[in-house]
């Protein structure tokens, strides 16, 4: 397994006031994400474990991106993945950080 | 030790135990107080739903007298036969219902213990060794939930990858002492000394609830799960 | 719980936390030891495997139909929805906190049985679970499993559903102890051909359990269908004693002088007195069911 890990600045601060949030299953091309609070609101933090070893440009890109374009500020989130494409990667966190945002 | 050497050194004082089809039934003494009731799979029989009926219906009518005669289950099995009548039949509620006699001869007074001296895997040893109340082994038994070189198709490892794992952790490979380190197995009996003894002694303590979780932790062969389970259970009766 | 609604919503293509969500009363739901205690499996690793969080199952308690129950899902998208040693732990525990509470279980089967990178520890948890749950339904607690998702119920998997005190499937429900895959790898082409999914369905599928009284209820593959399905089967009896014992004893001994000697589905279907055997698989929901209640096997609580 490799296992990787982002502290990223953002500019916008994660809404809502969900304390968890989890979204997709540990599977072929998926991954699950869990989504927790707890950063200052201008960072959030990802930690990525991986089987597929030598990747770390590519989710370094992803997730660069995922902090300049979402709410993700004060989250701190946990990638497990299962192989998954970068587009499925972009979508899960996007979901994440949407569930956050919803009412429990 | 062959069935005959097993029943002679548990019951000197003589028994009626045979063997039709791969089952063994009937009862000995361990002393003339003290009768026991004896059922077993023998010669690496893979049970299907004609001997889980068998047995189960045997250990029902036991379970169903008055009395408290231990009951002793020799195994040594294939896993659950596997046919496609098998399963047309419903084989998995007929494993179901051997571990449920099983489990209601314990509640009725009976002690039930298993007694592993061969081979038992998979589903029919869930449903026969693992479905006793305790359940103990000798030398020379060989439990597996699945033997390497299938194990080895599936998860697509060599064996040779396989093995190396195997030798660092109890969890995954088979084996009487990696199945002994989980916590599956309460004592190893020694076959040189006499087997109505050992089992006089395993009589004399009471069983209580499930604590093979416990031996795991003690033996270091499944060190989370009795934890998890006592953290689940207590977190649903805080919530109530 | 027969027709289907225009608006279906497959139960077999959710995830379990979907499945959970739609299964008990909005907003009733609480999760014990959730994926934020991060209680994954520490066997894994040495596979070069992911874990995953929850280990593949959600345990926790909710209401359904306004009725306290115990809740335990099984995610098949994550290993098979194999049953490992964390996994199997928390379903004990909550089987063994239901004893204590004499509260009703449902769960939500979705397994390919014992998780085989920790297959000493997965088998024993089986073994563990099967005690809890029989130790449970002793004091009276019902405990019924729910059968529809995609990685079947198989394994010792097949054997947990075998103690529960109801099950309720689907069509696409499979329940049997041995694969397709397993026969086929171990007996050869001829004894199954696991790729003949017309022959998996009549062997082992929700069609089959239900006519010769291995399930109790058949319900459309709908989240709404199996809801109802669910409260059904919490309305049965769970009684586990010497007398239910012995009726089941003699319900299987029965089943194997009826059918024993057929050689597929469709002519242990043909014994039920089906009129066109051939026919079943294709049936929908309702027009089975008009058929199944009248010539099926029931269980008659003998479970």
């Amino acid at each position: 397994m490799e296992n990787l890990r982002y502290e990223l600045s953002t500019t916008k601060p994660a809404g809502g006031t969900r304390a968890v949030g989890l979204v997709g299953v540990v599977a072929s091309g998926n991954l699950e994400v869990l989504l927790e609070r707890g950063e200052a609101p201008d960072r959030c933090v990802i930690d990525i474990a991986t089987p597929a070893h030598g990747f770390a440009a590519l989710w370094q890109a992803v997730t660069a991106d995922f902090a300049v374009r979402m709410a993700a500020g004060g989250l701190r989130i946990t990638i497990n993945d299962g192989g998954a494409r970068p587009d499925t990667v972009a979508l899960r966190l996007a979901q994440g950080v949407h569930l956050m945002e919803k009412p429990e | 030790m062959r069935p005959a050497n097993i029943l002679s050194s548990l019951f000197p004082a003589g028994h009626d135990v045979t063997e039709a089809g791969g089952l063994l039934g009937g009862s000995g003494r361990l002393d003339p107080q003290t009768p026991v009731d004896v059922v077993g799979i023998s010669g690496k029989t893979y049970p299907g739903v004609d001997e889980a009926l068998a047995l189960a219906g045997r250990i029902l009518s036991i379970a169903d007298r008055p009395d408290a005669a231990p009951l002793l289950f020799l195994v040594d099995s294939g896993s659950q036969r596997m046919s496609r009548r098998d399963e047309l039949m419903g084989l998995s509620e007929t494993l179901a219902h051997l571990a449920k006699a099983l489990w209601r001869a314990e509640q009725a007074g009976h002690r039930t213990i298993g007694l592993l001296y061969g081979g038992s895997a998979a589903g029919a040893f869930i449903a026969t060794a693992l479905a006793c109340g305790s359940l103990v082994a000798l030398p020379g038994a060989w439990p597996e939930v699945m033997d390497l070189p299938s194990m080895a198709r599936v998860t697509k490892l060599s064996l040779d990858v396989l093995t190396e794992k195997a030798a660092g952790t109890p969890v995954f490979a088979p084996g009487l002492d990696n199945l002994f380190a989980t916590g599956a197995i309460a004592e190893i009996w020694d076959p040189d000394q006499p087997l109505c003894d050992q089992l006089k002694a395993l009589l004399a303590t009471t069983r209580d609830d499930d604590g093979r979780a416990g031996w795991g932790l003690e033996r270091g062969g499944r060190v989370k799960a009795a934890a998890i389970a006592r953290e689940v259970q207590r977190l649903a009766l805080a919530h109530g | 719980m027969t027709s289907p609604s225009p608006t279906r919503h497959s139960w077999y293509e959710e995830s379990a936390r979907g499945r959970l969500a739609h299964l008990l009363d909005p907003g009733s739901f609480t999760e014990f030891l959730g994926p934020e205690r991060r209680e994954f499996s520490p066997h894994l690793g040495l596979f070069n495997l992911p874990h995953q969080l929850d280990d593949g199952i959600i345990v926790g308690t909710g209401r359904l139909d306004g009725r306290p129950v115990l809740v335990a899902a099984q995610e098949g998208r994550f290993m098979g929805g194999a049953i490992g040693e964390v996994h199997g732990a928390k379903l004990t525990g909550l089987l063994r906190a239901a004893r204590q509470m004499k509260r009703d279980v449902v769960i939500l089967f979705d397994t390919g049985g014992v998780r085989l990178q920790e297959a000493n520890a997965g088998e024993l948890a089986i073994s563990e679970i099967i005690r809890a749950t029989l130790d449970a339904r002793a004091e009276g607690v019902r405990v019924v499993g729910l059968l529809g998702g995609r990685a079947g119920c198989y394994g010792g998997g097949s054997l947990i559903a075998g103690c529960c005190s109801a099950l309720v499937i689907s069509e696409q429900g499979r329940l049997s102890v041995s694969g397709p895959e397993v026969i086929e790898t171990n007996k050869g082409v001829e004894e199954f051909d696991s790729r003949d999914r017309a022959l998996v369905w009549r062997t082992m599928g929700g069609k089959h359990r239900y006519l010769i009284g291995g399930v109790d209820l058949f319900v459309d593959d709908d989240v709404a269908a199996f809801r109802a399905g669910a409260v059904a089967a919490l309305e049965r009896p769970a009684t586990l004693d010497q007398a239910v014992l012995t009726a089941e004893q003699a319900r299987l001994e029965r089943r194997l002088a009826r059918f024993g000697d057929a050689a597929d589905g469709t002519e242990v279907w043909a014994r039920l007195g089906v009129a066109h055997p051939a026919g079943v698989p294709d049936l929908d929901t309702s027009a089975f069911l008009t058929i199944a209640t009248r010539k099926r096997e029931g269980a008659d609580a003998a479970r």
